[in-house]
């Protein structure tokens, strides 16, 4: 009995025992140590820093997916890669106002959808003009779809629809860029060849650092039937469902319509594609694994290399403590004793350079996360720093095993006869 | 040869030991019998070539027998695993190297208490043990000491305590004073003379008669073989030498 709760207190001593020897090897050949380890440093370095920029990455791409919006649904129209349609002219592919009507009756999961187009257009007021600002035909319902409301004047009516009139609202970009004054209602300004009688302003778009870059800041809105009348354009459609969770469902009701609404057979493919932010989120996933599996082999190369300097060192230690062993195993060490020994050696020293690893991979993520906005929320997930131990010691039990089973096997007779 | 009605430690009977060098096959023992009782000091006297090394080496239970049988306190040792062996080697054997083979990183206590961290004893027994044993070698000031700050003597005594800690059935010295000065020489051997009178078996390779002479018995050995093995008082070697000793150890 008194044997079973010695055995593991034995097992700690030379546990505990072991860990001093090799601090001790450690710290008496600090140089030696410290170049062995830079394979394992800067592989441990180099994946710690690439997952926290991909979880700042992931965060902020989060957060700009949330106001997006995780309910909206984008319909574009879509030529299939084969079937009836696969050659078919875009003049057949693409949307058509009349086959978006009756869709809200026969889609309960939607709760609004806007039918969209939009252009580049210069817009001028007076002396002042703005090149290659955004001019978007939307429905009334844009606002409710997009969550922005107007803040001043008025949205468009069912009148102006109808007529097609030549209203415009503009966002305070705009306002600001052309000078106009702050009540700028009634105001006209021309866009593209045409003049619009500005009716609105509509609040800004909430800024996200990913997707800044996608439009202009500067954003002109015109009644949708007024943009099909002048333009005759591609159209694409945004609908948002009741409930996030309702996607699938709205997505399946979306499909079933506009396959009948476009007077598609059974069999023919799908010629619009509905995209959904969640797709997104997972398609940036992907990416995300795809970056980490390709930051993981190079990390693993380097940590190759590292654990092969690691064994090189682990035999020269070895062979300079050829005498150390031969004593060891005259007092009474066994052979499994100075095995763990040895490779508790290896272990230390992997476990140092992870240490340093993970400190220098702080380090970086710290400087890159100052440079840019994007990756601002960039650290590096607890998972990582357990994940780069298991790593490193894994490195340490691989590649210190040989040097220590040369040690454990070494005969003491010869080993005190070396020099 | 004295017969003592004491416990006999070790018994060898018909030992052989044989190195294949090549197709060359060399008897480094060849047919050793021997027995030693408790708290006998025994000096190993003979050539190099001997067998004398071979002999302490399978004492030590750091080599096996090629054939013949050892007994080791009552125990048969030849059929023991690898393990077993460490195990005897840690608790039954003290080994005195010719120099002395302490770890320089370590302090003198560190040093000798390193067998005990291959046997059962807790940290604080450990040093306790330690620290009792520098004692008995006259060392309990030096106990911090790391041994490029010792003398040769005060090595070669740690290197008893370290020998002692585990209270071995035998000591194994391989000519402890080799590397010492006749003065610090004097001082070993007295240590061992001393751990000699509280009890200690001893056996001790040597071929300086000086060194053999403080045994009380002595054994000569010859190509593998024991060729002669008397007490003190009896032994050729001894009685010649013993008005020339001094003159013996200048060089």
């Amino acid at each position: 009995m008194k044997a079973v709760i010695r055995a593991p207190v034995v097992f700690f001593q030379l546990f505990y025992q072991s860990v001093y020897l090799a601090l001790g090897q450690i710290w008496t050949n600090k140089t030696r140590s410290i170049l062995t380890t830079i394979g394992i440093v800067i592989g441990v370095a180099s994946i710690t820093s690439v997952i926290a920029a991909l979880t700042g990455l992931k965060a902020n791409v989060l957060r700009d997916f949330e106001s997006l919006g995780t309910n909206k649904i984008f319909i574009i129209p879509h030529r299939p890669r084969e079937g009836r349609f696969k050659n078919a002219s875009w003049r057949i592919i693409r949307f058509l106002p009349k086959q978006f009507e009756g869709l809200l009756e026969r889609c309960p999961s939607i709760e609004d959808y806007t039918m969209m187009t939009d252009r580049s257009q210069s817009v001028q007021y007076g002396a002042h003009s703005i090149e290659g600002a955004r001019v978007y035909g939307i429905n009334p319902s844009w606002h409710r779809v997009e969550n922005r409301s107007v803040v001043m004047g008025r949205p468009f009516t069912l009148i102006d629809e109808e007529n097609g009139w030549q209203v415009c609202l503009i966002n305070p970009n705009v306002r600001d860029e052309l000078r106009l004054d702050y009540d700028c209602i009634g105001k006209r300004i021309v866009v593209g060849r045409r003049s619009f009688r500005i009716v609105g302003v509509v609040e800004k778009r909430v800024e996200s650092s990913m997707f800044g870059g996608m439009g202009s800041s500067e954003e002109v809105f015109i009644p949708f039937p007024t943009a099909w009348k002048l333009w005759n354009p591609w159209i694409y459609v945004i609908a948002s469902c009741r409930k996030p969770e309702l996607s699938e469902e709205a997505q399946a009701e979306l499909r079933f319509f506009l396959r009948q609404a476009r007077r598609l057979e059974p069999g023919d493919p799908d010629t619009f594609r509905m995209e959904v932010v969640e797709e997104y989120l997972k398609t940036f996933n992907r990416m995300a694994l795809a970056i980490t599996a390709v930051a993981g082999g190079v990390v693993g190369i380097s940590l190759l290399v590292g654990g092969v300097g690691i064994m090189n060192i682990m035999l020269v230690s070895v062979s300079e403590r050829t005498r150390e062993i031969g004593l060891r195993k005259a007092v009474g060490a066994k052979k499994s004793a100075i095995l763990t020994q040895f490779l508790i050696e290896a272990i230390v020293l992997c476990f140092f350079g992870g240490l340093v690893g993970v400190g220098i991979g702080q380090l970086l993520t710290l400087a890159i996360s100052g440079t840019t906005s994007v990756l601002e929320k960039m650290y590096i997930p607890a998972w990582a720093i357990l994940l780069s131990f298991i790593f490193a010691g894994s490195v340490g039990i691989f590649f210190g095993m040989f040097p220590a089973i040369k040690a454990a096997r070494l005969n003491p007779i010869e080993a005190l006869r070396h020099e | 040869m004295a017969e003592k009605a004491e416990k006999s430690i070790i018994r060898l009977k018909s030992v052989t030991k044989i190195y294949k060098v090549g197709v060359e096959s060399i008897h480094a023992l060849d047919g050793i019998d021997l027995q030693l009782c408790e708290n006998e000091y025994v000096a190993v006297m003979g050539p190099s070539g001997s067998g004398k090394s071979t002999l302490m080496n399978v004492l030590g239970c750091l080599d096996r027998a090629s054939s013949g049988y050892y007994e080791l306190d009552g125990q048969d040792t030849t059929k023991m695993s690898d393990a077993a062996l460490a195990r005897v080697r840690n608790e039954r054997i003290g080994f005195v190297f010719q120099s002395f083979e302490l770890l320089g990183r370590l302090s003198a206590l560190k040093n000798v208490e390193m067998p005990l961290i291959y046997s059962r004893n807790g940290w604080w027994a450990r040093r306790k043990r330690a620290k009792k044993a520098l004692e008995r070698v006259k060392l309990a000031d030096r106990i911090k000491h790391k041994p490029n700050q010792l003398s040769g003597g005060e090595k070669q005594r740690v290197a008893i305590a370290r020998a002692l800690v585990c209270n071995p059935s035998i000591l194994l010295a391989d000519e402890p004073t080799g590397n010492l000065d006749s003065k610090t020489s004097e001082g070993i051997l007295e240590l061992f003379d001393q751990l000699h009178r509280e009890g200690q078996t001893i056996i001790i390779v040597t071929h300086e008669e000086h060194v053999a002479r403080h045994a009380n018995r002595i054994i000569h050995m010859r190509d593998g073989q024991i060729y002669s093995d008397l007490p003190r008082e009896q032994d050729p070697a001894c009685k010649t030498t013993i008005r020339n000793d001094v003159q013996g150890d200048l060089p």
